[in-house]
């Protein structure tokens, strides 16, 4: 039983020490600065270029970055405690509308800001500014298949193109794509989803595909796939596929029957640094700085003049785009807010069953 | 005889204070042990057991309406449930509604309002848009004009369940149970039944890979601790690198292996084993290959640490009496390593049962665990109520469990001394 | 255990199926370590094979002195040894106390223990936010710390426990009837026994503080964001082949480090065998 005496490797004392050492650093943070959280990764790579940056050097205020996963959970434990240390914050447009329904967030002076007709229509919100607009699309490997796919009817399609499909693992635009391949048009798709036939309907046309579909949960996955073949189409997040495209995979996008959506800037309620966040917000939807930005990452600006700035190979890979707009669908940020638990409960009881 | 005690009586009195002199040596062997054990439990009870229980007490909280709408509440408190609510209720309502905008009230009672019915945050914005300040009329009949549904018995019947401090409602729903109007408990309707079959899985998912990895992990710990020291600390390298990488790296690196255009299907498919590729992950398999990777490690070191203190005489002694080898390795070794698998099983167990990154990257869509719904509720729709419950039935079926395990591993362990 | 010369045949099958089944194990849990190696050299942006051509871009981003990733490895290597250190010193004491005596409701009370393995982590992270709020322990290193502390002593707790059960509390009683106080007793006697279960517990608490996300993510600020942060970070669209080059770091440090600690150790036990000798 003595013998344990060998396993000394795992070395106590110098733990020890290292702690010591390390007490000195045990204080608490300092006074809190202008903070702006986004979504980090490479949107936020772009963002810092385009806006952090250059807005620091412009107006020698302090703005310190920071990134989360789209949680509301923790903004409303800094709402509901008093203690904001969040400012500014990227949002998707469901969380906005749920947080400023629930005064998590400030509610926009538009005047103030000055911005009002400068913006694309869906940019105004009363909690929130748009930035960016993203699409969920249908990709492909350009490679692996004769014939182009068009619609989400060619997605449904597994006799014309044999193969795995991948979709978001989730109600959310899964829904959508099963009724625009049902046949139903794109402007009528959230009028039918009301309906609890129309949800029937939706599922009933989910059950064809049930065999085919490989679903995916972080948005890196389903570019993955494709390039690895094993789906040989999947919905996917616009920038993705275009960084890919970039990289020399031959990835193709079909537009038609895409659903777009916007992430807006939000004030946190209570924030101390409202004044430099109105001056921020209009900063980064200035024409140039949205055009910085999208130039880094394809995702549209919100700001129609920033498109006269970009290069029309740039210009035509945005959700924005004229082209790409046509048949496409904005999603329904009412509908998911209030029907959307319900339905992920229920896509998740269908998802169960085999 | 005062001077000479007879003999019994010295025993007796010396017995008695060996007795006393004992069980004063037992406390203080008690209240010593204690000592030890105290700074943990207070620092936990601090730091953990108070602020999770205050959140998991929002399982049963249902006071949005009675702080925002308090005079709402306590009239239609009242109300019989039949028909429609008196003038009196609906003035108060019309009124409080009015000033409920005002530091989000207004988002928290129409938060918990569209868990009765999708549609009430709707109702209660268009509502307030077209609220008179000043009623023409009755409210009775002016809200029923501004909406059809203020005339349903349905709807009122709804804001009168959210007027009471406390609720059943998000258990009942964890347990895929709902109240009817007529408040009988009754199940969901069949295609909303999910959470009995998520917490089915969390189990059968966080057993297998318990079991897989005591299967994996007895023979290599077993290795690793009869092996030369020099021979089995560089093997246990291998052990623990794996801890130094991170959770989103090695499950990236299981999708890379697995997929169907992946290393192993490619491998496979290079010799000639199989024409197609096989379907390795984005299922079930998939999630057991990922976590039990992931959990390997947490079997290994336990068993390794209690099989390192487990002296080899006895087992030799065993066979040098006659034993079979295999009988002395099962009959003397194996249960002197019981408390090695107890922890390794445990720790292992409990911590499948939480895992949610993992299921949710490698696994389909009927695999996801009860911590990505309590994570769903929590993040993305704001539910904290239903999070709370959830996450309070896998504390409550857990510790059961535990209990259970905790038992029986101590009876193993008397029956033994 | 080597092979005994006179081994039945039976033995020797056991012996090498033994041997055989345990380098399958290792090269299971070895394979995903060795496959995201090659993969923090690709130049394209995938994780995946084949490689795109061989780059070092991941390995620069890495090591760019104005980058998040280094201060991310910072605020980890400042957390995670601390919540390890407090996680250890609690857990063992409390481990000890369980096991020197029975009291009631000692069940209860190890259930209570480990039960921050069992809430999920979600939950933990919204509750701890509203306590830290109340007490100022926000967006600091020392909230972070408590927390990784509590979410890894369950950990040490479970281990130790383990390895005291073959331990003789005699040995405590004779230590001090031979004049030692109750530390020395614990440094001299009890420790060394139970060094391997309080070595693993700790090397659990390290990993679990060095490893999440959930918590720290909700009470630390972006001053504080510890290497999963970083890891996690983009999720959304991206996930960076920086984490295969990070990941490969600390694979070659880890590797280095049990290596030196394998050669002191045996240097250690040359140099204790020359002084017997001489």
């Amino acid at each position: 039983m003595l013998k344990t005496k060998k396993t000394s490797r795992f070395n106590l004392p110098a733990l020890a020490a290292a702690g010591t050492l390390a007490s000195g650093l045990l204080l608490a943070s300092t006074a809190q600065a202008f903070t702006v959280i986004s979504f980090g990764g490479a949107s936020g790579e772009a963002m810092q270029k385009a806006y952090y940056g250059p807005f620091q050097e412009q107006t020698e205020a302090e703005l310190i970055p920071g990134d989360y996963n789209g949680a509301l959970s923790r903004i409303r434990a800094m709402v509901e405690t008093g203690n904001v240390s969040w400012d500014l914050v990227e949002v998707e447009s469901p969380e906005l509308v749920r947080g400023c329904f629930e005064g998590m967030f400030e509610i926009v002076d538009w005047e103030r800001l000055g911005l009002e007709n400068q913006l694309i229509d869906a940019a105004v919100e009363e909690c929130g500014v748009g930035t960016f607009v993203w699409s969920t699309v249908m990709a492909y490997d350009a490679d692996r298949l004769d014939e182009a796919p068009q619609t989400w009817a060619d997605f449904w399609n597994v006799e014309k193109f044999p193969g795995t499909r991948g979709l978001r693992k989730g109600a959310k635009y899964t829904l959508e794509f099963a009724l625009m391949a049902d046949g139903v048009p794109a402007d009528e798709v959230y009028d039918v989803l009301r309906t609890s036939a129309g949800v029937d309907r939706a599922f009933a046309k989910l059950d064809e595909l049930k065999d085919h579909i490989q679903w995916w949960e972080a948005g890196a996955q389903p570019p993955q796939w494709l390039v690895a073949g094993d789906v040989v189409m999947s919905s996917s997040y616009n920038g993705r596929i275009a960084a890919a495209q970039e990289e020399g995979q031959n990835l193709a996008i079909a537009w038609q029957g895409s659903v777009y959506d916007l992430d807006y800037w939000a004030i946190v309620s209570g924030s101390d640094h409202v004044d430099t966040a109105y001056d921020f917000i209009r900063f980064a939807s200035q024409a140039e700085n949205q055009a910085v930005y999208a130039s880094e990452i394809p995702y549209g600006p919100v700001n129609p003049d920033a498109i006269a700035e970009l290069s029309s190979e740039q210009a035509a890979r945005m959700p924005t785009a004229d082209a790409n707009l046509e048949g496409a669908l904005a999603m329904d940020t009412a509908f998911w807010v209030d029907y959307g638990e319900e339905l992920e409960q229920r896509f998740n009881a269908w998802a169960s069953k085999l | 005889m005062p001077r000479v005690m007879s003999a019994t009586a010295t025993e007796e009195v010396t017995g008695r204070a060996l007795k006393k002199q004992l069980r004063q040596a037992e406390r203080l062997k008690k209240i010593k042990a204690l000592a030890l054990v105290l700074p943990l439990v207070i620092f936990l009870l601090l730091v953990f057991v108070q602020p999770i229980s205050t959140m998991l007490a929002r399982s049963v909280d249902n006071s949005e309406l009675m702080e925002v709408m308090p005079q709402t509440a306590a009239a239609i408190s009242d109300w019989t449930g039949e028909g429609l609510p008196s003038e009196a209720v609906m003035a108060a309502f019309a009124e409080e509604l009015q000033t409920s905008r005002r530091g989000g009230g207004l988002g928290r009672v129409g938060r918990r309002l569209n868990y009765e019915d999708p549609g009430f945050r709707g109702l209660l914005m268009r509502t307030l848009r077209r609220l008179p300040d000043e009623p023409a009329a009755a409210w009775q009949t002016v809200l029923p004009e501004l909406d059809p549904a203020w005339g349903e018995t349905s709807t009122w019947q709804a804001i009168q369940r959210a007027a009471s401090p406390t609720t059943d409602r998000y258990w009942l729903a964890a347990v895929d149970r709902e109240r009817s109007s007529s408040g009988e408990v009754q199940p969901v309707a069949e295609e909303q039944q999910v959470y009995l079959s998520v917490f089915e899985r969390t189990l059968v998912i966080a057993g297998s890979v318990t079991l897989l990895c005591l299967l994996l992990g007895f023979p290599l710990a077993y290795l690793l601790a009869t092996l030369p020291t020099g021979t089995s600390n560089l093997l246990m390298i291998f052990v623990l690198l794996p801890f130094w990488t991170s959770l989103l790296v090695r499950t990236a690196s299981w999708i890379v292996l697995l997929q169907t255009g992946g290393v192993i299907n490619g491998g496979l498919m290079g010799l000639g084993l199989i024409d197609e590729p096989l379907q390795l992950v984005f299922n079930r398999f998939g999630v057991l290959v990922a976590m039990v990777h992931i959990l390997l490690p947490f079997m290994i070191l336990p068993l390794y640490s209690v099989m390192k203190g487990i002296s080899p005489s006895y087992q030799r002694a065993a066979i040098s009496l006659g034993c079979h080898p295999f009988a002395a390795f099962w009959k003397v070794y194996v249960p002197q390593t019981i408390s090695g698998v107890a922890a390794g099983t445990l720790l292992v167990f409990i911590m499948a049962l939480g895992y949610y990154i993992t299921p949710a990257l490698v696994g389909g869509a009927s695999d996801q665990m009860v911590s990505y719904y309590v994570a769903y509720y929590t993040n993305t729709t704001n539910n904290w109520g239903m999070a709370a419950a959830l996450g309070s039935l896998l504390l409550v079926v857990t510790l059961v469990l535990y209990l259970v395990y905790h038992r029986l591993v101590n009876q193993q362990q008397l029956a033994r001394s | 255990m080597a092979l005994q010369p006179y081994a039945s045949p039976v033995e020797k099958a056991w012996y090498w199926f033994l041997r055989i089944f345990c380098a399958l194990v290792l090269l299971f849990l070895m394979l995903p370590v060795l496959v995201i190696i090659p993969l923090s050299f690709n130049g394209g942006s995938f994780l995946t094979y084949p490689l795109d051509g061989f780059s070092l871009r991941w390995y620069q981003e890495i090591f760019d002195p104005q980058g998040p990733w280094l201060a991310a490895l910072k605020n980890s290597l400042i957390v995670a040894p601390f919540a390890t250190l407090l996680s250890m010193v609690l857990g063992t004491l409390a481990a000890v106390g369980l096991n020197r005596a029975d009291f009631p409701g000692k069940g209860l009370i190890l259930a209570l223990l480990i039960s921050p393995m069992v809430v999920p982590l979600v939950i933990v992270a919204v509750g701890m936010y509203f306590f830290f709020a109340q007490v100022g322990l926000l967006n600091s290193y020392s909230g972070l710390i408590l927390a990784h502390t509590v979410l890894g002593v369950p950990f040490v707790v479970i281990t130790v426990n383990a390895t005291l059960q073959g331990f003789d509390f005699n040995q405590m009683r004779a230590g001090a009837s031979l004049g030692a106080d109750p530390l020395t007793v614990f440094f001299k006697v009890v420790l060394p026994q139970i060094l391997p279960g309080v070595a693993s517990g700790g090397l659990f608490a390290f990993a679990t503080s060095f490893d999440e996300v959930v918590v720290a993510l909700f009470i630390a600020s972006p001053a504080e964001r510890t290497l999963p942060i970083q890891m996690f970070s983009g999720i959304r669209e991206n996930i960076s082949p920086a984490i295969a080059a990070m990941a490969s770091i600390m694979i070659a440090l880890a590797v280095l480090l049990l290596l030196v600690m394998e050669i002191l150790r045996r240097r250690s036990e040359r140099l204790k065998g020359e002084a017997a000798v001489s």
